[in-house]
């Protein structure tokens, strides 16, 4: 019998055992988006079929770090920008687990960059929600790095030279094998989304328009928004790399323009994820890493009688 | 000077193939029953480059390396970049021969190849002159035909290993059967050829030395390893199977025995894109229930600081290696140094709750590593093992069956499943991780997956579900419990049956030495030459850092009258320590430091130790003798 009796056990799974007993409350500000991704994730779960005691979400440090917080769960809430490795060392630990990484722009696409660039080329077959606000939240509303250009806050009082990043296009170079953005003021497809997102095996990539109505835009400025499966006008094949690289581009400058378009950009379903692939070469074992410390049958190798010879 | 004892110096450029010849040549006077030792000294460069490894051997115990040496193989370096006497850099192709000669015994040996180093290239170093100044014997060969004629120009290194052969009257079999046993078979036997011719070219010769090599028998089986092998072997012992890295000298040593040898042990090895990244993924791996150890040198230790900080708040169980060497900065890195004390001790926000091991010699380097992971993941937290290029490197022969010790695949204080059913739960329904009581400080954890057991890990401070709290009560009682853990680590670590702490010496000589980590057996032999020379001294190598050892530093400053600190840094780093530890023997205890690049030979120990006794400046001007507060 496996020591982790909650990882594939048969039972009915609802949406609320996502909502911690008593505590805490959300903290975050009337109208923030963010509350937007906490619904979504909760409502994707069932549609899943993960329970919270399988399921552990990865936060870094910002107001969408707080998700950990406001999400029942096994939960990990890092340092910012950090999740990204914790998340998927979890996962090579025991890839039976249900992981799931989120943050903030600044959080992933700034200080954790590099992290997000590496996760997303291994493919992991985990799941990372990136919380867009275009803003630095938790620290008073500074430039992000997808603060657009000109953007003004008390560290860029002349506006911000620089142009914003793209997010994901960026995802799409770096190597992730799903790649979509939704905003908090959809949520019936963000809902959608976190689920396939969730279900995709390998990285799966969510840039999640999050308002911030304190810092910077409030929700109508996600409004109107379009869904680029549901639209006549957009016409591209998600698994053609190309394709899906001109629409991002697309997608990504009209934002700025005040045209939202969100949707799924791109997939590579047949890609097979980082532990396949390790496992492939002979780097990962059957049996899951943290299993084997309670197998009481497990074989423990020694140096003595494996190594030693080399020496004599 | 001791004959009894040959210190064999091996030099040419990198990657002349110094390492594994020297390495060939311990084992084999290993295999002889000799006891030896190794010391690696080169540059941070691929290619040329004054490189060379001194092997000493004796057939008594050897702990460290000894003062100069008695017999050079200069094989002149075949890539060096100039070998234009005007040049920036001297004449490279000479190096291993022209640099060299200061330390070299009177009455030693020189085997040099003609072949690279001609008659002209001879005479401008004066070389016959000062070889009658010092009694030193010449044998110039040209090893490098020897190489050409029967296979290739690198297999001068052979050649010169049949040299020393025929020297020191060595049986060859020993050479061969390495040869065989670690080349394909017709390199293996070109090698042996070249071996054989060399052996019998030099033999054809009269020696006008007398140095042979000692004889011995060793009682049980050896195993010859360096400080990196043991470190990773006791990490495989103790069920580590994460471990996550970025490349860099000399820790790389380590990451890439474990990446060679975690597979089929059924782990996992991870090379990924910084140090942040490396320490991070091992607290993750560790969170899900694996035992996991990442680690670095100097500058990307300096980027473990933030995960190393979340270890210690969210008491995640993670052992991280730190392989010093000089800085700051990039520093050098191929020396080694102990200056990264207070950076390990320290580095990260907050008051620091971790472990600091540092192992002295190969065997403390296993048991050491082993206990780190015990401890870490019986009290939940970080355990650092801190070590240096010297000790990462240097070959030295061990009781095989030292080994021979049973795995630890313990978890430490993790609850089963059962055992969460019974256990505190907030009303919530979450596990409370985090208990404000806990026996030791310790309170038992879960790991995700497992029914019954669901908390919050958070870098914030934490109410005992794991969420964040700003309570004044609660942070109080959090931080109490986190750090009385290091109070039952020490506790544990007094009660063991076997210290950290190494006494060497008669235990009522009048002064004492107190130094640390790879230093320590280079320290015991200065202790027993003064002593040889009527001084009245003992020593104490210390290897516990943090928590640290109050008690039995306590007792040895005590029973002294004055103490002479030895440490591989400018600052005093572990003086500093130990006086802040203790808060007295400020008067008592002086320091000598060295900090150029090399460690410590003993003879500089005994000077120092005169220095401190006598007054008077230090022969070497590269070290720095500090007196006591007051003096
Ligand atoms: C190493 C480090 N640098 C800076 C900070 C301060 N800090 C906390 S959150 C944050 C930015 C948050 O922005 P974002 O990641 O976009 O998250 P949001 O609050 O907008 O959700 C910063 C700079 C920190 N916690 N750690
Ligand atoms: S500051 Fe902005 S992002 Fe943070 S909680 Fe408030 S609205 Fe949300
Ligand atoms: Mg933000």
């Amino acid at each position: 019998m496996s020591a982790f009796s909650a990882i594939g056990e048969e039972e009915e799974i609802e949406s609320e055992d996502f909502t911690p007993g008593t505590e805490p409350q959300p903290t975050w500000c009337p109208g923030c988006g963010d509350f937007g991704v906490l619904k979504a994730l909760k409502q994707a779960m069932p549609e899943v079929g993960r329970s919270p005691e399988e399921t552990l979400l990865v936060t870094g440090i910002g107001c969408s770090g707080k998700l950990s917080s406001y999400f029942e769960s096994y939960g990990y809430h890092s340092i910012h920008g950090r999740s990204l490795p914790v998340a998927r060392a979890a996962k090579l630990a025991n890839p039976e687990l249900e992981v799931i990484a989120a943050g903030g722009d600044g959080d992933g696409y700034g200080i954790g960059g590099n992290h997000f660039i590496h996760t997303a080329r291994e493919n992991h077959d985990m799941t990372y929600i990136v919380f867009n606000n275009e803003i630095f939240g938790l620290t008073k509303g500074q430039t992000s790095p997808t603060s657009p250009k000109g953007h003004k806050s008390k560290t860029q009082p002349h506006g911000s030279a620089k142009s914003p990043l793209r997010p994901l296009s960026l995802s799409l170079a770096a190597g992730s094998s799903y790649v979509a953005r939704t905003a908090a003021v959809n949520p019936n497809q963000a809902k959608e989304i976190i689920t396939e997102a969730i279900e995709h095996d390998g990285f799966a990539h969510v840039d999640f328009l999050t308002q911030c109505p304190t810092w910077n835009k409030d929700a109508k400025h996600y409004v109107p928004y379009t869904d680029v499966q549901d639209s006549d006008e957009y016409d591209f094949d998600v698994t053609d790399r190309r394709e899906a690289g001109q629409m991002m581009y697309e997608v990504e400058s009209k934002l700025y323009e005040g045209e939202v378009l969100t949707g799924r950009f791109y997939r590579d379903d047949p890609r097979p994820s980082y532990s396949e692939e390790k496992q492939a070469i002979g780097e990962m074992p059957d049996q899951p890493v943290a299993e084997q410390y309670f197998d009481e049958d497990h074989q423990w190798d020694r140096s003595y009688d494996e190594l030693l010879d080399l020496h004599k | 000077m001791t004959e009894n004892e040959l210190i064999w110096r091996i030099a040419g450029g990198s990657g002349d193939g110094i390492d594994s010849t020297s390495q060939n040549f311990a084992k084999a006077l290993m295999r002889a029953g000799l006891h030896v030792f190794t010391h690696r000294h080169y540059p941070s460069r691929i290619r040329g480059g004054h490189t060379f490894v001194e092997v000493r051997a004796s057939a008594s115990n050897v702990r460290s390396r000894g003062d100069g040496y008695n017999f050079l193989l200069a094989l002149g370096d075949s890539f060096a970049r100039n070998p234009s006497e005007g040049s920036v850099y001297g004449n490279e192709e000479l190096k291993p021969l022209s640099e060299n000669l200061d330390d070299l015994r009177e009455g030693g040996i020189i085997v040099y190849d003609e072949g690279l180093i001609d008659e002209e290239a001879a005479a401008e170093l004066n070389l016959e002159e000062r070889a009658e100044e010092n009694g030193w014997h010449l044998y110039p060969m040209n090893l490098r035909e020897m190489a050409r004629e029967h296979g290739r120009e690198v297999m001068r290194n052979t050649a010169g290993v049949g040299v020393t052969a025929a020297l020191l009257d060595i049986d060859v079999s020993y050479f061969e059967e390495l040869i065989r046993a670690n080349m394909p078979e017709d390199i293996a036997e070109t090698n042996i050829t070249i071996l054989n011719e060399a052996y019998d070219a030099v033999s054809e010769q009269e020696f006008t030395h007398d140095l042979r090599v000692p004889t011995g028998d060793h009682e049980n089986e050896q195993a010859l390893l360096s400080g990196s092998n043991a470190i990773a072997y006791a990490a495989l012992d103790e069920g580590c199977r994460f471990i996550s890295g970025y490349p860099m000298t000399p820790w790389t040593d380590v990451f890439t025995i474990m990446s060679q040898h975690l597979p089929k042990f059924g782990g996992v090895s991870e090379q990924v894109e910084d140090e942040i990244a490396a320490a991070a993924l091992a607290l993750g791996a560790s969170h899900a229930g694996a035992k996991a150890m990442s680690g670095s040198s100097g500058g990307g230790f300096s980027l473990m600081s933030e995960p190393l900080g979340l270890a210690e708040m969210t008491e995640t169980p993670i052992v991280l290696l730190e392989a010093m060497r000089a800085g700051p900065s990039t520093g050098m890195p191929t020396k080694p140094e102990q200056a990264d004390l207070e950076h390990v001790l320290y580095t990260s926000q907050g008051d620091s709750c971790r472990v600091v091991f540092a192992p002295s010699n190969i065997r403390e380097c296993y048991d050491q590593t082993r206990k780190a992971f015990e401890i870490a993941y019986e009290y939940h937290l970080p355990a650092i093992v801190v070590y240096d290029q010297k000790l990462q490197g240097e070959l030295r022969n061990v009781d095989a069956d030292f080994f021979d010790r049973e795995p630890n695949p313990d978890p430490g204080t993790v609850l089963t499943e059962d055992e969460l059913a019974e256990a505190a739960h907030h009303e919530s329904g979450k596990f409370e991780r985090y208990q404000h009581d806990s026996e030791k400080g310790v309170s038992p954890r879960s790991i995700p997956g497992q029914k019954g057991g669901r908390f919050l890990a958070s870098g914030n401070e934490h109410s005992p579900t794991g969420h964040i709290s700003e309570d004044p009560a609660n942070r109080v009682a959090q931080m109490n419990r986190r750090l009385q853990k290091l109070d039952s680590v020490r506790s544990e670590l007094d009660a063991a049956e076997e210290s950290h702490q190494t006494v060497h010496g008669p235990e009522d000589a009048d002064y004492g030495l107190l130094t640390w980590g790879s230093q320590q057996d280079t320290v015991f032999e200065a202790v027993d030459r003064l002593n040889e020379q009527g001084h009245s001294v003992k020593a104490m190598g210390v290897g516990d850092l943090m928590p640290y050892p109050v008690a039995e530093v306590t007792d040895f400053l005590e029973s002294v009258e004055e103490c002479l600190v030895v440490e591989m840094n400018a600052t005093a780093q572990f003086r500093g320590l130990t006086q802040k530890e203790l808060g007295r023997f400020g008067p008592k205890l002086s320091s000598l430091l060295k900090y150029n690049g090399n460690p410590f030979e003993p003879r500089d120990i005994v000077e120092g130790f005169e220095t401190s006794i006598d007054g008077g400046d230090l022969p070497d001007e590269t070290m720095k003798y500090v007196p006591a507060a007051g003096d």
